[in-house]
C-alpha cells in the first residue's frame, strides 16, 4: 500500500525534478499539443457561440480543408493559389451548410442538430474520401519540422509555428466578437434564433459568415495538424479530442478554449510520460476525459463557460 | 383500416390503460409475436438468420437500453459501446469460470455487473447535463475500453486479445458457441428481446416511466413536484446498462462467436445512437424500427451494386456508403425528427381516414 | 365534489391573522441574495391554515423569489421557514414536497412530452410507492396501485373540466389550459398550501373568472391554505383574504385587501392612481 502511494503521489514528482530540462521540454511539447486542440476547439466555440450548434462535425472539416489543400498542391498548384482556392471551397461548404442542414432545422432542440452534425460527418468523411483518395497524404507548406535548442531545451519550430498562430486567431477573433456588430448580432442568435430573427438580423447571412469562418479556421488547423502528422482520416478524431477542451474552457468562450487546451495539453502529456507507466501507457485514451469530468464535477459550466442560473 | 378500430368504449381504467387498447390490435401482435418464434426458424435461410435477423434482435436490446437513458430519462449517453463490453467481458468470464452456469443466468448477472457499472459512471448526472453529460459519458467509454484492452484477465491471459463464447446449452439444444445453429440463436436472442421489451413497456407507462420523463422535460419542475433526481436518474443508467450488456453479451455468444475491444468502440455507441433517433426518441417500437433501419441499409447498399449489375470497388463502396448514411440521418432529421415511429403513428393515421384526405 | 381527496377536516379559516392558532407556514426574515443583487430582504410572512394570501408587487419585487424559497428551490442567506411549527429551511424541493406544499409556475412548467393525464398522475407520483419488480410486470400491487392513482387524477380531471383533453399531449395545448392542467398537477398531490405563481397571467376575461372559481372552490372544498401571485387586483380582490405588497425585495404592505388598497405606499410603488 505504502509502495502504491510513493509510487502515485511521490515518484514521479521526484523525476520530474530530477531532470528539469526533460520537464520543461515535456511542458512545451504538452502546450504545443494543447494549443493545436485549441485550434480545433476554436472552430466549435465559434459555431456553438453564434448558432447554438454543437458541430460534430468539426473534425471532419479539418480533415476535409487539410484534403482538399493537399489535393490542390498535389495537382501541381502553387501554395498561395491553393490556399485561396481552400478558402472559397469552405465557404461553399458553409453556403451548402446552411442551405441543407441549418435551415430546414431552424429551432429544433440541439440533440437534434447536434445529431445532423454527426450525419454530416459521415457524409463529408466519405465525399472526402470519395474526392481525394484515402491515403495519407503528407502536407507541406514550407513551414519546417526541425528542432532547434535553446538554452539546453529543445524546441521544435513547427509547434512553434503552430502555438504563435493559434494565439492570434484567438487575439483576432476574441475581438471580433466583443467589438464588432456582427459579433453582436452572432450573439444574439447564439441566445435565440427566433427572437434574433424577429429584430431583423439576417439568420442566414449570419449562418454563412460563422461557419465560413469556421471553415478558415478549420483550415489552419488542418494545416498545422497535417504538417505534424500527415493528412489522414484520423484528423477526423480531432473532434472528439476537442471535447475535453470545450468541457474546460466553456462551450462559448474563446479564451476558454485556448486555456482549456493548455490545460488538457499539458495535463495529457504530464499523465502520459509519469503516470503512464504506472499502469502500462496508453492513458492519453482517456485521461484527457477524465481530467475534464473533474473539472466538471466542480465547475459544471466549465472555466469560463456562463454560470448556468437556473429559473423557475 | 384493416380493421374499425371505433365503437370500443374502455369502461374500466384498467382497459383505459391497456398497451393494446384495441382488441384487434392485441390479437395481431400476439399473432407476430407467436409468428416470429416460429416462422424464421422454419422457413429463414441461414443467411437470413445470421446476418439481418439475429444482428437486428440484438441492437434492438441495446436500442432499447439506449432509448430508457436518452429518450426517456433526457440524459444524453455516448458510452453505449462500453456497456455493452462490460456485459460482454462480464458474460465471458462468468461463463468460463463457471461452466456449469446456465448461460441464461449468465446473460442475466452480466446484466447486472453492467448495471452496477451504469450507476457508478451514472452518478456525475447529478451535476452535469446536456452535452456535458455525453462528453461524460465518452470518459465511460473511452475507459472501460482501455481497461479491457489492457487487463488481460479480462481476455483469459489469451494472446490474442479476443474473448471468443463457449458452447452452452439451454434445454438440450446447443446456443452458444460455434456448434450453434443459427435458428436456436435466433431463438434465444428474440426471447430475450421479447421479454425485456415487455418489462421495458410496463416500466414507461407507470410510475417510474413518468419520474423520468418529468426528469426529461422540466427537470426543476419535476423536483420541485417530489421527484428525486439521482435516484431517478442513476435508476435510468442502471435499467439502460443492464439492457446494453445483455447486448453486449448476446453481441458475442449469439451473433459473432468472438470479439475484440473494436466491437465496442466509439462507433458502436454512436451506431446505437443513431438507432434510437432514427427510430424515435422516447418509443418502444422506435427502438426497434431504428435497429431494423440501420442493420438493413448497410446490407442493402453494400448488395445494391450487385443487384443492379455495377461493379464498384470495395474502397468506393464504403464510402458511399458513409455519405448515404450521413445523407439519410440528416434526411430523417429534418424531415422527422421524431423519428420512424412517428412516421408509422402518422401512417396509421391516415390509413383510418383513407380515401379520405383529413 | 366531496372532500374525498383531502384527508384534513374543514378547519377554522379565521380572519386575517387567527388568534390563538400558529401560522401554518412563517416566513421569517428572509434574505436572499444573487451575488450582488438583493433580491429578498428581511421578508417576513405568516400564513395561517386556510387562507388565501395574494402576494403583488411591480415586476423584480422578488415574488417568484419568494415561493422558490419556500419551495426549496432556494436557500436564503439569513432567515428561515416554518411550517407546521418546523423549520424547513434547508429542505431540497422533493422534501418540501413531500410536506404537502405543492407548486405552479410563472412560466408554465408542464411536461411537454406528456399526455395531460400523465403530467396529472405525475403529481401523484409523491403518494406512489416503488415496487419496482412488479411495476416491470404491472402486475398485481403495483397494478392496483396505477388504477388507484388514475382514479384520484380523473376525480382532479372532472372537478377542473378537462376531460376533453387528458389524452393530449402537453405541449399542444393553448396557454389557458396549459394553466389549468399545471394546477391540476398541483391539485392532483393533495396538498396543504397551494403555491401559485401568476396562475392568471396572459388569460382573457372569461378564462380568469373560470380560474378563479376554481381557486376558490379548491379552497372551499378541500380547505386548501393557497398563496398567490397576481397582477391582476380586481381578482386580488376579489378572492384573497390578504395581501402582501412586495418591491424591490422588501415587504411595504401587509393586511385586508382594501387596506393594502388604500396604502399610499403600495400605491406609489405599483398601483398608482386612476387618471381621469
Amino acid at each position: 500500500m505504502i509502495e502504491l502511494l510513493r509510487a502515485v503521489l511521490v515518484a514521479p514528482f521526484a523525476d520530474m525534478a530530477g531532470n528539469p530540462t526533460f520537464l520543461v521540454e515535456v511542458l512545451l511539447g504538452g502546450i504545443a499539443a494543447g494549443l493545436m486542440y485549441s485550434l480545433v476547439a476554436l472552430g466549435f466555440v465559434l459555431i456553438f457561440k453564434a448558432s447554438g450548434v454543437f458541430n460534430f462535425a468539426q473534425g471532419v472539416m479539418v480533415l476535409f480543408a487539410a484534403l482538399t489543400l493537399v489535393g490542390l498542391m498535389d495537382m501541381g498548384v502553387p501554395v498561395p493559389i491553393a490556399l485561396a482556392l481552400t478558402v472559397v471551397v469552405m465557404i461553399a461548404l458553409a453556403f451548402a451548410i446552411e442551405r441543407a442542414v441549418l435551415r430546414p432545422l431552424v429551432n429544433q432542440e440541439p440533440i437534434i442538430l447536434f445529431m445532423a452534425t454527426i450525419g454530416l460527418n459521415f457524409f463529408l468523411e466519405g465525399f472526402g474520401e470519395m474526392a481525394w483518395g484515402a491515403n495519407v497524404k503528407k502536407l507541406d507548406i514550407g513551414i519546417p519540422d526541425t528542432s532547434f535548442i535553446v538554452r539546453g531545451v529543445q524546441m521544435n519550430r513547427l509547434e512553434l509555428t503552430a502555438a504563435l498562430t493559434a494565439a492570434v486567431m484567438v487575439a483576432v477573433l476574441a475581438v471580433f466578437f466583443q467589438r464588432t456588430r456582427i459579433g453582436r448580432a452572432l450573439r444574439a442568435v447564439a441566445d435565440d434564433h427566433e427572437a434574433a430573427l424577429s429584430i431583423g438580423i439576417p439568420l442566414k447571412t449570419i449562418w454563412i459568415v460563422v461557419w465560413s469562418v469556421a471553415g478558415l479556421v478549420a483550415i489552419v488547423a488542418g494545416i498545422m495538424w497535417g504538417s505534424k502528422s500527415g493528412v489522414q482520416f484520423s484528423l477526423s478524431l480531432l473532434a472528439l479530442k476537442a471535447l475535453p477542451v470545450l468541457i474546460l474552457g466553456g462551450f462559448t468562450s474563446v479564451p476558454g478554449a485556448i486555456v482549456g487546451g493548455l490545460i488538457i495539453g499539458v495535463g495529457e502529456k504530464l499523465g502520459e510520460v509519469y503516470w503512464g507507466p504506472l499502469v502500462g501507457g496508453a492513458i492519453e485514451n482517456w485521461f484527457a476525459y477524465v481530467l475534464a469530468l473533474t473539472f466538471l464535477l466542480f465547475r459544471p459550466q466549465g472555466l469560463f463557460g456562463e454560470k448556468i442560473i437556473e429559473r423557475v | 383500416m384493416i380493421y374499425r378500430e371505433t365503437g370500443q368504449f374502455k369502461t374500466t381504467y384498467a382497459a383505459d390503460q391497456a398497451i393494446f387498447p384495441i382488441v384487434q390490435d392485441r390479437f395481431v401482435v400476439l399473432l407476430a409475436a407467436a409468428a416470429a418464434f416460429v416462422v424464421p426458424p422454419l422457413v429463414a435461410g441461414e443467411y437470413w438468420l445470421q446476418a439481418i435477423l439475429i444482428p437486428f434482435l440484438v441492437y434492438a436490446l441495446a436500442a432499447l437500453g439506449l432509448n430508457i437513458l436518452t429518450g426517456y430519462a433526457g440524459q444524453i449517453s455516448l458510452g453505449t459501446g462500453g456497456f455493452m463490453a462490460v456485459g460482454a467481458y462480464s458474460a465471458f468470464k462468468l461463463s468460463t469460470a463457471f461452466p456449469w452456469l446456465n448461460i441464461v443466468a449468465v446473460f442475466l448477472l452480466s446484466g447486472v455487473i453492467a448495471a452496477l457499472v451504469g450507476i457508478v459512471f451514472g452518478i456525475p448526472s447529478l451535476r452535469i447535463k446536456g452535452f456535458y453529460l455525453a462528453v461524460a459519458t465518452l470518459a465511460s467509454q473511452f475507459f472501460l475500453i482501455w481497461l479491457f484492452n489492457k487487463v488481460p484477465w479480462f481476455v483469459n491471459y489469451a494472446s490474442s486479445g479476443t474473448i471468443t463464447a463457449p458452447g452452452r446449452r439451454v434445454l438440450g439444444v446447443m446456443v452458444t458457441g460455434p456448434n450453434a445453429t443459427a435458428a436456436a440463436r435466433y431463438v434465444v436472442a428474440l426471447a430475450f428481446v421479447a421479454v425485456f421489451a415487455l418489462v421495458a413497456k410496463n416500466l414507461v407507462r407507470g410510475r417510474v416511466g413518468r419520474a423520468w420523463m418529468a426528469i426529461r422535460d422540466r427537470d426543476i419542475a419535476a423536483e420541485i413536484i417530489g421527484v428525486r433526481p439521482l435516484r431517478t436518474k442513476l435508476l435510468a443508467f442502471a435499467i439502460s446498462s443492464f439492457y446494453c450488456g445483455i447486448a453486449g453479451a448476446e453481441l458475442v455468444f449469439l451473433f459473432l462467436g468472438s470479439a475484440e475491444t473494436q466491437a465496442f468502440d466509439i462507433n458502436q455507441s454512436f451506431l446505437v445512437l443513431f438507432m434510437v433517433i432514427i427510430g424515435g426518441l422516447g418509443s418502444v417500437l422506435g427502438s426497434f424500427l431504428g435497429a431494423a433501419f440501420i442493420i438493413v441499409v448497410p446490407i442493402f447498399l453494400t448488395n445494391l451494386p450487385h443487384m443492379v449489375g455495377l461493379d464498384v470497388s470495395v474502397a468506393l463502396l464504403k464510402q458511399i456508403e458513409l455519405m448515404v448514411f450521413g445523407g439519410l440521418i440528416l434526411f430523417f432529421l429534418v424531415v422527422e425528427p421524431h423519428g420512424l415511429a412517428r412516421l408509422w403513428q402518422i401512417g396509421k393515421e391516415k390509413l383510418r381516414l383513407w380515401p379520405f384526405p383529413h | 365534489m366531496p372532500g374525498t381527496l383531502a384527508a384534513q377536516s374543514i378547519p377554522d379559516t379565521g380572519p386575517a391573522g387567527g388568534l390563538g392558532r400558529d401560522p401554518l407556514l412563517r416566513v421569517e426574515a428572509i434574505t436572499v441574495r444573487f451575488g450582488a443583487l438583493q433580491a429578498l430582504s428581511a421578508v417576513s410572512v405568516d400564513v395561517h391554515r386556510g387562507e388565501i394570501v395574494a402576494i403583488i408587487g411591480p415586476n423584480g419585487a422578488g415574488k417568484t423569489t419568494l415561493l422558490n424559497v419556500i419551495s426549496g428551490f432556494y436557500h436564503p442567506q439569513q432567515g428561515r421557514i416554518v411550517y407546521e411549527g418546523k423549520d424547513r429551511t434547508h429542505l431540497k424541493p422533493f422534501d418540501v414536497a413531500a410536506l404537502g406544499i405543492a407548486r405552479t409556475f410563472q412560466n408554465v412548467a408542464l411536461f411537454k412530452g406528456m399526455t395531460v393525464l400523465d403530467n396529472i398522475m405525475t403529481g401523484r407520483l409523491l403518494k406512489m410507492r416503488g415496487h419496482f419488480l412488479l411495476d416491470a410486470l404491472y402486475w398485481g400491487p403495483a397494478k392496483r396501485q396505477e388504477l388507484e392513482h388514475r382514479a384520484a387524477a380523473e376525480r382532479v380531471i372532472d372537478f377542473l373540466e378537462i376531460q376533453a383533453i387528458r389524452k393530449t399531449p402537453a405541449g399542444r395545448l393553448p396557454y389557458g389550459l396549459q394553466k389549468r392542467v399545471e394546477l391540476a398537477r398541483a391539485l392532483a398531490a393533495e396538498p396543504q398550501l397551494l403555491l401559485l405563481d401568476e396562475p392568471m397571467a396572459g388569460m382573457n376575461v372569461e378564462e380568469k373568472e373560470d380560474m378563479s372559481r376554481f381557486i376558490l372552490d379548491v379552497h372551499d372544498e378541500f380547505g386548501t391554505t393557497i398563496v398567490l401571485i397576481e397582477h391582476d387586483m380586481s381578482v386580488v380582490m376579489d378572492i384573497s383574504d390578504r395581501v402582501v405588497a412586495l418591491d424591490y425585495g422588501r415587504k411595504i404592505a401587509d393586511g385586508s385587501p382594501d387596506a393594502v388598497r388604500k396604502d399610499q405606499v403600495v400605491i406609489d410603488a405599483y398601483l398608482g392612481v386612476a387618471h381621469d
